[in-house]
C-alpha cells in the first residue's frame, strides 16, 4: 500500500527535479552580474519573438507611398507612428523587425537544439565507449572541423538547396524550403564541435567512482550513459548550448546578410541590412535598426553564457 | 604523427568538397551549354570535362591535378582557376595579415593589463567593449563603421574595390575599414582568453613565490605570469585563424573587396565548380596549416612537452 504511494511521490519529485536540473543553471546565472544582464536581455528577446506579431502595427511586407519615413513620423491616416521609420519601399521597420526576430530565433534555436542534443549523443558515445569507433568518428568530426564554419554551411546550404527530396519534407511542415535548409545547416556545423566538448567531459566524468560501481552493478552502457554521466555533464551542456545559440544567430544572420536561405521578401534581419546598401546615406535608420537588434540579441546571449559558466565555476572554454 | 594527421584531415576535407560538387544537381556540362545545346555537342563537352568517367576516378584525377598545380578551368570565365584566385590570394592575404598584425599583439596587451588590473574600472570597460565586439556579427561591425565613418564623416570611401592589375596597397586608404572591421572580432577572442589566462596564472603558487622573493613586479607578470598563460592563447589564435577566413568571406561581401571571399560566394551564385572547390579547399588547408603550427609553437613553448619527446 504505502509503496504505491511511494512510489509516486518519488515519480514526482523526479519530474520535479528534472525540470530543476535543466533550469538550475540559468537560475544560478541570474546571481552574476553578467547573467543579470543577459537572462532579462535574452528573455525580451524571446517574449518579442513570441508575441511580436500581436505588436507590430503594420504587416512586415506591407508597401506604403511613404518611403523613407523618420522614426516616430506618423503616416497619413494610421493611428500609429512608424517608430522605426519606413524603408526604400514604405514598409515600417519596426513591424520587419519584430517578424525577423521571430524567425532568426526559432531558426537559431532549433538549429542548435538539434547540433547539441546529436553531437551529444554523438560526443557521449564515442566518450564512453571509446575504440576504434570513437577514433573513427573523431577523425570525421576533425575533417568537418577544419571547414570555417561559414564556409562548411555555404557548402551544406548549396549542397541540400539541390536536394529535390528537400521539397516534399519543407511541404510536409507546411514551411518555405529555405528555414529548413538554414536549420539544418547550422546543425550539420555544431554536430562535430558540440561532440567534441561533451567526449573530453564524458572522459573525465568516466573516472568517478560511482561510474565504476554503475558498471559493477552490471548497468547496461545506454543507462550508464544517459542516467549517470549525463546529468553530471549538464552544466557544461547548458554552457554548450547557449554558446551554440550565439553562433547559430551570428551565422544565420550572416546567411542572411549573403542573400542565401531567404525568401526575398521576408523580413531577415541580416537581408534588411544587406538590401540597405544603397540608402545607406539617405535612410541610415532602416540598417541601424536590425544592426542593433541582432548586436542587443547575441550580447544577450553571451552575457548569459558567462552568467552561466561562472556560476557552474567552468574555465573559459576555447571558441571553435 | 601530427603531419600523419593532418594528411588524413586533408584526405577527409578534400573527398568532402569532392563529394558537395557531386552532388549538386544536374549535369555541369549542360548548365554550361545552357538550353541551346545539341546532343553532340553534350557529349564532347562531357568528355572534354572527364564526366563520362566513375567517380572515383574523376576524383583521383581532381587531387592529382591539386598536386601539379592545376586546379582546372573556370566554366564561368574560361579561364585556368590558378590564374584567376592568384591576384584575389594576395589581395585577402594583405587584408588578413594587417588585421592579424594589429590584433594579435594589441589584443595580448590589453589582456595582459586587463588581467592585472582585475576587477578595476579600466578593465570592465575593456571586457564588455570586447564582449559587443565579438558578439557583433562582422557585416553589422562593417556596417556602423560605413554610416560614421564614410556616409556621416565622408573620411573613407564607402566600397573598397580593387581595379583587375592594381594593388590594394596602392590605395592604402580602402583597406582602413575592412582591416578594422576583422581587427574587431579578432582583438576580442584574443584579448578576452588572454586576460582569463592571467588571471588564472597570477593565482599560482609560482607567482606567489617570485612575488614574496621580492622580484619587480614588471618581472613577475612577463617573466613568469605571461610565458605560461600564452599557451591557451597560442590555441585561440589559431582557430580564429579559422574564424577569420569565414569572416574574409562576409566583410570582402561588405565592402566589395576582390579577394577569396567574394571569389567564394560568386563561385557558389554561378555554380563555378572548380573555382568553388579550389577556394574551398586553399581555406581548409590553410586552416590545417595553422591548427599544425600552432601545435608546433605549443610544443616549443611548453618545456614539458619538448624535453620529454
Amino acid at each position: 500500500m504505502s509503496t504505491e504511494s511511494e512510489t509516486v511521490v518519488m515519480q514526482k519529485i523526479s519530474i520535479k527535479g528534472r525540470l530543476n536540473n535543466i533550469f538550475r543553471p540559468m537560475l544560478n546565472a541570474f546571481k552574476t552580474p553578467a547573467g543579470r544582464v543577459g537572462l532579462p536581455l535574452v528573455v525580451l528577446h524571446l517574449l518579442l519573438a513570441c508575441f511580436g506579431s500581436f505588436l507590430a502595427p503594420f504587416g512586415p511586407t506591407d508597401f506604403s507611398d511613404e518611403t523613407f519615413a523618420q522614426p516616430f513620423t506618423m503616416g497619413a491616416g494610421n493611428s500609429i507612428p512608424y517608430i522605426l521609420g519606413t524603408d526604400q519601399f514604405g514598409r515600417d521597420v519596426f513591424s520587419r523587425l519584430l517578424s525577423g526576430a521571430r524567425s532568426i530565433i526559432l531558426i537559431s534555436a532549433i538549429g542548435s537544439i538539434l547540433g547539441v542534443a546529436i553531437g551529444t549523443s554523438i560526443g557521449m558515445f564515442c566518450g564512453y565507449l571509446g575504440g576504434k569507433i570513437d577514433e573513427i568518428v573523431m577523425r570525421i568530426g576533425d575533417g568537418l572541423m577544419s571547414f570555417p564554419s561559414l564556409l562548411l554551411a555555404l557548402l551544406v546550404l548549396s549542397v541540400s538547396d539541390s536536394l529535390t527530396w528537400m521539397d516534399d519534407f519543407s511541404a510536409f511542415f507546411a514551411t518555405g524550403k529555405e528555414p529548413i535548409l538554414v536549420i539544418a545547416t547550422l546543425a550539420i556545423v555544431h554536430t562535430p564541435r558540440v561532440a567534441r566538448v561533451l567526449r573530453s567531459a564524458t572522459l573525465s566524468i568516466k573516472t568517478q567512482e560511482y561510474i565504476e560501481s554503475a558498471r559493477l552493478r552490471g548497468e547496461k552502457s545506454l543507462y550508464i550513459i544517459f542516467k549517470e554521466i549525463l546529468p553530471n555533464a549538464l552544466p557544461v551542456l547548458a554552457v554548450e548550448g547557449s554558446v551554440r545559440f550565439s553562433y547559430a544567430i551570428l551565422l544565420a544572420s550572416s546567411l542572411g546578410f549573403l542573400g542565401l536561405g531567404v525568401e526575398p521578401p521576408s523580413p531577415d534581419w541580416g537581408a534588411m541590412i544587406a538590401d540597405s546598401r544603397s540608402i545607406l546615406v539617405r535612410a541610415p535608420w532602416v540598417p541601424l535598426s536590425p544592426a542593433a537588434a541582432v548586436a542587443s540579441l547575441v550580447v544577450g546571449v553571451n552575457l548569459l553564457t558567462e552568467g552561466i559558466r561562472d556560476a557552474a565555476r567552468l574555465p573559459t572554454e576555447l571558441p571553435q | 604523427m601530427r603531419f600523419a594527421l593532418i594528411l588524413l584531415t586533408l584526405v577527409v576535407v578534400s573527398l568532402a568538397i569532392f563529394g558537395v560538387t557531386e552532388v549538386l544537381p544536374g549535369d555541369v556540362a549542360e548548365a554550361v551549354l545552357g538550353k541551346s545545346r545539341t546532343p553532340g555537342a553534350l557529349e564532347t563537352l562531357r568528355e572534354q570535362m572527364g564526366l563520362d568517367q566513375p567517380p572515383w576516378k574523376r576524383y583521383l584525377n581532381w587531387v592529382g591535378g591539386v598536386f601539379q598545380g592545376d586546379l582546372g578551368t573556370s566554366l564561368v570565365q574560361d579561364r585556368p582557376v590558378t590564374e584567376i584566385l592568384k591576384s584575389r590570394l594576395q589581395n585577402s592575404l594583405v587584408l588578413a595579415i594587417a588585421a592579424f598584425c594589429i590584433a594579435v599583439p594589441s589584443a595580448i596587451l590589453v589582456g595582459v593589463w586587463a588581467g592585472v588590473r582585475r576587477g578595476s574600472a579600466g578593465d570592465h570597460t575593456v571586457s564588455v567593449l570586447s564582449l559587443v565586439a565579438i558578439s557583433l556579427p562582422e557585416f553589422v561591425t562593417g556596417f556602423i563603421l560605413i554610416v560614421i565613418l564614410s556616409s556621416t564623416l565622408g573620411w573613407l570611401p564607402s566600397s573598397s574595390i580593387v581595379l583587375p592589375g592594381t594593388s590594394p596597397l596602392a590605395r592604402p586608404e580602402i583597406l582602413i575599414m575592412p582591416v578594422l572591421t576583422m581587427t574587431a572580432v579578432l582583438f576580442g577572442y584574443i584579448m578576452r582568453m588572454t586576460r582569463a589566462n592571467i588571471i588564472e596564472a597570477l593565482e599560482t603558487n609560482y607567482v606567489r613565490t617570485a612575488i614574496l622573493k621580492g622580484l619587480p613586479r614588471w618581472q613577475v607578470i612577463w617573466r613568469h605570469a605571461v610565458p605560461n598563460a600564452m599557451l591557451p592563447t597560442i590555441s585561440v589564435v589559431s582557430i580564429n585563424v579559422g574564424w577569420m577566413l569565414g569572416g574574409l568571406i562576409i566583410v570582402e561581401s561588405v565592402f566589395g573587396y576582390p579577394g577569396l571571399g567574394l571569389t567564394l560566394i560568386n563561385a557558389i551564385n554561378r555554380r563555378d565548380l572548380p573555382v568553388l572547390q579550389a577556394v574551398a579547399l586553399l581555406v581548409a588547408g590553410t586552416y590545417a596549416v595553422s591548427n599544425l603550427v600552432a601545435d608546433l609553437m605549443y610544443v616549443w613553448l611548453n618545456p614539458r612537452i619538448r624535453i620529454s619527446s
